[in-house]
């Protein structure tokens, strides 16, 4: 299995402002704590090395252009 | 004169005048080791029991005080045991199987290793460092009253090496003054600081971690559970970034206290301020201090880092001296002592004219194969224990979080990966892998034990070339251009009707045959073996071409 690419989340909206709803009153150390375990939370729902590794590939570069 | 660098706990090899330091003659010895510690006594003995003649000298006379290492592994007992030192050290030893790991002041979760059956030996044990040295000294002297051509001098302190095209030369200083002797082959087991490294003008690279432990060895009556304890930011008055409670026998704790980087060491090891860590410790669980009293304490920084090649011409490298780690998994002593079962064979074949000297290159492949595998767990676990960065503490903190009631978390907590031995996977000894065979008995693995008749496999394993039949015929062949082979026949039904015999060795296979070498490491298997095969194979096993 390749990394999904194509929209896949159903209501992006709703799931996009549940997000931001999660932060919500958070300091910024309690948002990046937050932010950790669900990236722990998921990357072992997925669980397959080669799609984190390539999760990881496309995070880091869209970070490099940005920079 | 030889200076007293540390008090020894047991003297073991007493002083004795040295005849060549009083006439001035020059003897050429075989082997000679530097460094009586666990590794240089391991190979001593195992050399010994070979027959090859040895010459251990150490610059004091026993162990010195202080539990130093503390977990010795299952294979480092398979090693002792087949050497004749492995009972006594599990008869002392605490065996203990449940964890509790901390996060501040709650327990987030708890382990038990629930050894696997069928094994002699537990998975691991914990003895005070002096204990596993006397052990293997006791054994050294039962090997030398049948024979074994084993000497230790004791306050023989070497000052100098020298390597030309013949023998090495070693200048020796004992309290009755110099003498010199000559050396075929020269295994230096003197440790991290390595005296012998420096002399030879000798590398050792890697990484020095910024850290400070503080070890208290503490001697109490009081009814704690024999489990390993080990907080992550413990909440206790000064502990620091982590904390580890271990017990050990006699009654006496092994307590660590990470304390950092910037620390007035001498104020650290005020007898005071250490009680006052430690009564915070013992009773952050039940409200009360027991009583107890200061065994030992000592503070320390480590490094992983190793040597390039851990053989120079005539002189060899093995256990700290070679390569370092830190102490998290048991990595130090453990891999140190499977250096010196991994020099003993060879060095014992080549020194008989029975193996090229090529093979003596194939310790160095190996063990430094083993050492970055060492490096690697324990770097893990250092980045785990002390984060480097920001976003490292945030993904430690919220890992350490989420395991308190996430089972899949617990395994990403690091506290030290506990040593196995590393498999020489993919390395020049290696003959074939001929069947789909259970992947922990591949060609370059130690042998797992499992239970044969009314013992283990492993006692039938004891320091030559075995070739092992399950379920099948033995090959035609009892030796290989001089080198004995024995075969070991099995029924894995009838001579482990537990079945972990089969499972260990055959998997879904039904037969097989396996070469063994002689330090219990598998050098190839087959479905079936030919004589013509098994020749190759063991020819391949000790660097014979063609």
């Amino acid at each position: 299995m390749a990394l999904t690419l194509t929209p896949n989340i159903s209501d992006p909206d709703g799931f996009y402002d549940t997000l931001l709803a999660a932060h919500e009153g958070l300091s910024k150390a309690q948002s990046d704590a937050l932010n950790a375990r669900l990236i722990l939370v998921l990357a072992n729902h997925i669980g397959d090395r080669a799609i984190l590794e390539a999760a990881l590939k496309l995070a880091a570069r869209d970070g490099a252009s940005a920079s | 004169m030889v200076a007293t660098r540390y008090e020894t706990a047991f003297k073991l090899y007493p002083y004795e005048t040295v005849e060549a330091a009083q006439s001035g003659a020059v003897t050429r010895h075989k082997v000679v080791i530097i460094g009586g510690g666990p590794v240089g006594l391991a190979l001593a003995l195992d050399l010994g029991l070979r027959g090859t003649p040895v010459l251990v000298l150490d610059d004091h006379d026993g162990a010195g005080l202080g539990s130093r290492a503390i977990c010795f592994s299952k294979r480092t007992l398979d090693i002792a045991t087949r050497l004749g030192a492995g009972q006594a050290m599990v008869d002392k030893g605490v065996v203990w199987n449940v964890g509790r790991v901390f996060h501040g002041a709650g327990q987030i979760f708890e382990f038990n290793l629930l050894p696997e059956t069928g094994h002699r030996n537990p998975a691991f044990i914990n003895l005070q460092q002096p204990y596993f040295e006397k052990y293997f000294v006791d054994a050294i002297r039962t090997a030398q009253q049948n024979g074994a051509p084993i000497e230790i001098r004791g306050r023989n302190q070497v000052t100098a090496v020298t390597q030309g095209t013949g023998p090495a030369t070693l200048q020796v200083e004992t309290p009755d003054g110099p003498y010199r002797l000559e050396a075929d082959w020269v295994v230096a087991c003197d440790g991290a600081r390595s005296p012998t490294r420096d002399m030879l003008g000798l590398s050792f690279d890697g990484r020095v971690f910024e850290d400070n432990f503080l070890i208290a060895d503490v001697r109490m009556k009081a009814d704690f559970p024999t489990e390993r304890w080990f907080w992550f930011e413990p909440p206790f008055e000064g502990a620091g970034q982590s904390a580890l409670l271990h017990k050990q026998p006699d009654d006496v704790w092994r307590i660590d206290f990470q304390l950092g980087w910037d620390i007035d060491r001498q104020k650290e090891l005020d007898p005071d301020r250490i009680r006052a860590r430690v009564d915070a410790m013992l009773s952050s669980q039940t409200g009360t201090v027991p009583d107890y009293t200061l065994e030992w304490t000592s503070i320390y920084t480590f490094q992983c880092r190793r040597m390039q090649s851990f053989r120079h011409g005539n002189v060899f490298f093995a256990g700290d001296s070679a390569h370092q780690v830190s102490p998290f998994g048991a990595r130090g002593a453990n891999s140190g002592v499977q250096d010196a079962e991994n020099l003993a064979w060879k060095l014992d074949l080549v020194i008989r004219g029975l193996a090229p000297e090529a093979l003596l290159d194939s310790y160095s492949e190996e063990r430094v194969w083993g050492a970055d595998e060492n490096i690697l767990n324990s770097t893990r676990a250092t980045d785990f224990l002390t984060p480097k960065t920001e976003i490292s503490q945030i993904f430690r903190n919220a890992v350490l979080d989420l395991a308190a009631h996430a089972p899949f978390a617990r395994p990403l907590v690091n506290s030290g990966r506990l040593s196995v031995p590393c498999v020489y996977d993919g390395l020049s000894l290696n003959g074939p892998d001929g069947f789909d065979g259970p992947a922990l008995s591949r060609p370059g693995a130690a042998c797992p034990d499992a239970p044969v008749g009314a013992g283990f496999l492993l006692d039938h394993l004891t320091g030559g070339f075995v070739v092992l039949a399950l379920n099948t015929d033995v090959p035609d062949i009892a030796e290989v251009d001089g080198i004995p082979v024995t075969c070991l026949q099995l029924d894995p039904h009838k001579d482990d009707p537990s079945g972990a015999l089969a499972n260990r060795y055959l998997g879904g296979a039904a037969k097989a045959h396996y070469l063994i070498r002689p330090d219990q490491h598998i050098a190839a298997r087959f479905a079936h073996a030919r004589p013509d095969g098994i020749r190759a194979a063991l020819r391949r096993a000790i660097c014979r071409k063609g």
